[in-house]
């Protein structure tokens, strides 16, 4: 249902004309076949998912209501064509099931959208999280509201990935962890917000668009880079200012004096001790124990990670700056006579190159990927011989949006693709009780080439044909305006 | 220019699906296959259009009904009139309460005209037209509510015995109930009959003024709705053992009377999991279900 209430109240009833019982409806209210409410004003297609939900239990087809063109009384026998319209630019917010196969001229070709609401029992999302924060370990269970909706993958640059979803967890569950799990994919591809807990790791709010929240904590920056990069990047402007600078990263920790490009810059060994494996001059591994300390270790105090100087290298009064590999924890030291670090002040131009690395760092932010399989039931529904949709895919031939906004597609068998769910237009995801999420799917080509792969072109209606008809509502489509 | 309805089997090849705006219908023929498809066409044909009759007199049919006096001139308008005609004369009835087993009604004849079938049904929403040949008869499972899944009890109809319509009603469903009965549903010799009486008895299971019982007009959440002003159940909140017992007594008193005057064959009146049958031969006609859809 239309659930989201808006501060700019409509007063007015709308009339429906959906149908010919063109009922009145009142704001917020559904006429009478519960199909089409009043959504501020506008007549929107509530709930997709009650229509579908009887499409998939009952297989109906759906098809336009306000179709023109006379009908002959022959029985369509098509069961499992899942066909609503959201959509490609001529429909959208209008779920109304209108005009399915639209053909417009673009550039002088006939081109064919083919408006479709797959429903998708094999989807997912992937989410980035720009975090070092250590969320969990690597194939953790990630829960919502207690239940299994997926696990912690590899992790990228920058970035911790959760993969969630997926038929195991939609269907070969328990029926709540099946629920829970759509309505995770669904509220993540809304660009809702999501609380998810990750077993022995941390509990993190999702939202795509906006900066991920771990532990309660709202995370600001993305990593300028590992903590070796850091040292890379940023030798030079460190160069004769102070001895020495650790960039403490729980992947690879940096270390000036040591590192490659501190060689090349002539500075000078300190005698400092590293925690932790070295890898190659200046870069250790696993100086402490991962978490949502500094640099994504668990630590608060960085001395943590350093051995005793040695006493026959280093001398009292040498500098040194530690820094994490976002700048958001940052502490000078000066080494005392028993050469131990003591903390100082900071000077100005040491906090400076601390800016710099905050200024530098993107802010980090959850991105969200819908993916999904399109597979032999949705292609039906586009032609009457479903591989040649998919080999047209493969040859570029046919384009293949959803909801409007590009999409990646595998390469490999089926048509599985993956989508920036900011890209897409509000609330452009429903789901089936199966369950199984809904999305739209659009795909275009030209007519010539939809007719030699079998189209049913006895459905195409030139869009000129629709353009003065209440069918179509233009679709307020901003690209990324959700984001 | 005609409007096209969504015209599909279901998966399982054997059923149909009509759907027209806030229509919907479930279709079951048996019999040979050519009678199957042909009975299938028919239904399509006569569906095609069938709301476009009913909305063109939808003003009138929205009208408290007139007890001695049929203006409508569409077959399905003046079959739901005669529905609840035999209301009207006590009650406010529009035809309206009649529409969806008229339907039903109506497709089903449309089938049944133009090939020999063993058995047919036409479901609309819950309001059901049966067909029956000579020895043959229907399983009708009962569900707790509509929203629950589970048939709670089965109801076997013969050809012997005179009930062609099955009709339920209650303040769950898409229309409005005037009354608190979470479903009635009726057994009687036509489904638009059904449809009717299962309103009236539904509208009857209620406790007027009860502090619990939350209603609204109508009209105000349904700007064109035929009850008007009338106030609708929106919310039933709770109630004691005994005033469920009473809710269902007026029910069942209500029932009584039409079953009495020929209206109905039987009625089975659910209100927060209590029920009441009222019709002959209910210990074999209604029975608990074993667990048919667990």
């Amino acid at each position: 249902m239309v659930t989201e209430t808006t501060s700019a109240a409509t007063t007015d009833k709308i009339r429906c004309d959906a149908c010919p019982v063109m009922c009145y409806i009142k704001p917020g209210a559904a006429g009478a076949c519960d199909r089409y409410a009043n959504h501020d004003g506008v007549l929107v297609r509530v709930d997709p998912h009650i229509i579908l939900e009887r499409t998939v239990s009952h297989g109906g087809r759906l098809v336009p209501f306000q179709a023109t063109g006379d009908w002959d009384g022959k029985l369509v026998y098509e069961p499992s064509t899942f066909v609503t319209a959201i959509g490609a630019g001529t429909t959208y917010p209008d779920y109304k099931p209108a005009p399915f196969i639209v053909s417009s001229e673009v550039d002088g070709v006939d081109m064919v959208t083919v408006v479709t609401e797959g429903i998708f029992s094999y989807c997912g999302v992937k989410v980035k999280i720009d975090t070092d924060r250590y969320l969990g370990p690597e194939t953790a269970t990630v829960r919502a509201q207690g239940e299994a909706v997926g696990h912690v993958t590899t992790s990228e640059y920058g970035s911790q990935m959760l993969s969630l979803g997926g038929v195991h967890h939609l269907t070969g569950g328990s029926k709540k962890e099946g629920r829970v799990t759509c309505d995770t994919l669904m509220d993540l591809s809304n660009c809702k917000p999501v609380e998810l807990t990750i077993d022995g790791g941390a509990t993190v709010v999702v939202q795509a668009g906006r900066a991920p929240v771990v532990n309660g904590a709202t995370e600001e920056r993305m990593r300028v880079g590992c903590g070796s990069a850091t040292i890379g990047m940023f030798a030079k402007q460190w160069h004769g200012k102070v001895d020495e600078v650790v960039v403490v990263d729980d992947h690879i920790t940096g270390v000036l004096s040591e590192h490659q490009a501190g060689k090349l810059l002539d500075i000078a060994d300190t005698g400092i001790k590293m925690k932790g494996r070295r890898s190659t001059p200046g870069r250790y591994f696993q100086v402490a124990e991962p978490g949502t300390g500094w640099g994504g270790t668990g630590i608060s105090d960085p001395l943590s990670i350093l051995g005793p100087f040695d006493a026959k290298t280093a001398r009292p009064g040498m500098t040194m700056l530690m820094v994490s590999t976002t700048g958001e924890h940052a502490t000078y030291y000066e080494l005392d006579e028993a050469l131990r670090p003591i903390e100082k002040p900071m000077p100005l131009d040491l906090r400076l190159s601390v800016e710099r690395i905050q200024e530098n760092c993107e802010p980090a932010l959850c991105t969200v990927l819908f993916m999904a399989g399109a597979g032999g039931s949705l292609r039906a529904g586009v032609t009457d011989n479903p591989v040649r949709l998919t080999r047209s895919v493969k040859d570029a031939l046919t384009r293949v949006t959803s909801g409007g906004a590009p999409v990646y597609v595998w390469p490999g068998g089926g048509i599985t693709f993956m989508v920036d769910v900011t890209q897409m237009p509000a609330g452009a995801f429903g789901y089936v009780p199966t369950p199984a999420l809904v999305a739209p799917i659009e795909f275009t080509l030209r007519l010539s080439d939809y007719a030699a792969l079998g189209g049913h072109m006895d459905y195409v209606r030139p869009l000129a044909s629709l353009t003065d008809n209440s069918e179509i509502r233009p679709m307020p489509y901003l690209p990324g305006r959700r984001a | 220019m005609k409007r096209l309805p969504q015209i599909a089997m279901l998966p399982d090849g054997k059923r149909l699906h009509l759907q027209d705006g806030p229509i919907d219908l479930i279709i079951e023929a048996n019999g040979s296959a050519d009678d199957v498809r042909a009975a299938y066409q028919a239904a399509s044909r006569r569906f095609t259009g069938l709301l476009d009759e009913l909305c063109a007199e939808l003003a009138e049919l929205r009208q408290p009904a007139d007890p001695t006096h049929c203006a409508l001139k569409g077959v399905v308008a003046r079959r739901m009139h005669a529905a609840v005609a035999p209301y009207a004369a006590d009650c406010f009835i529009t035809p309206m309460a009649a529409v969806a087993g008229a339907v039903a009604q109506e497709i089903l004849g449309a089938m049944v005209e133009v090939a020999p079938l063993d058995r047919a049904y036409v479901n609309n929403g819950g309001d059901i037209a049966l067909h029956l040949a000579r020895g043959e008869q229907f399983c009708v499972g009962l569900m707790d509510r509509p929203d629950s899944h589970g048939v709670m009890r089965t109801m076997i109809i013969d050809a012997d015995h005179p009930s062609r319509g099955v009709a339920t009603s209650g303040r769950h469903g898409r229309s409005f109930s005037l009354g608190i009965a979470d479903a009635v549903t009726v057994l009687a010799k036509t489904a638009a009959g059904a449809d009717a009486a299962a309103t009236i008895i539904a509208n009857a299971v209620d406790l007027p003024g009860h502090p619990a019982i939350i209603r609204r007009p109508a009209c105000e959440l349904q700007p064109d709705s035929d009850l008007g002003p009338r106030l609708v159940t929106r919310e039933v909140g709770e109630l004691s053992n005994r005033e469920i017992d009473e809710a269902l007594a007026a029910g069942e008193a209500r029932a009584c009377e039409l079953l009495a005057a020929g209206l109905i064959d039987a009625a089975a009146l659910r209100l927060f999991g209590e029920i009441v049958v009222v019709g002959a031969r209910k210990p074999h006609r209604l029975r608990e279900a074993v667990l048919e859809n667990a």
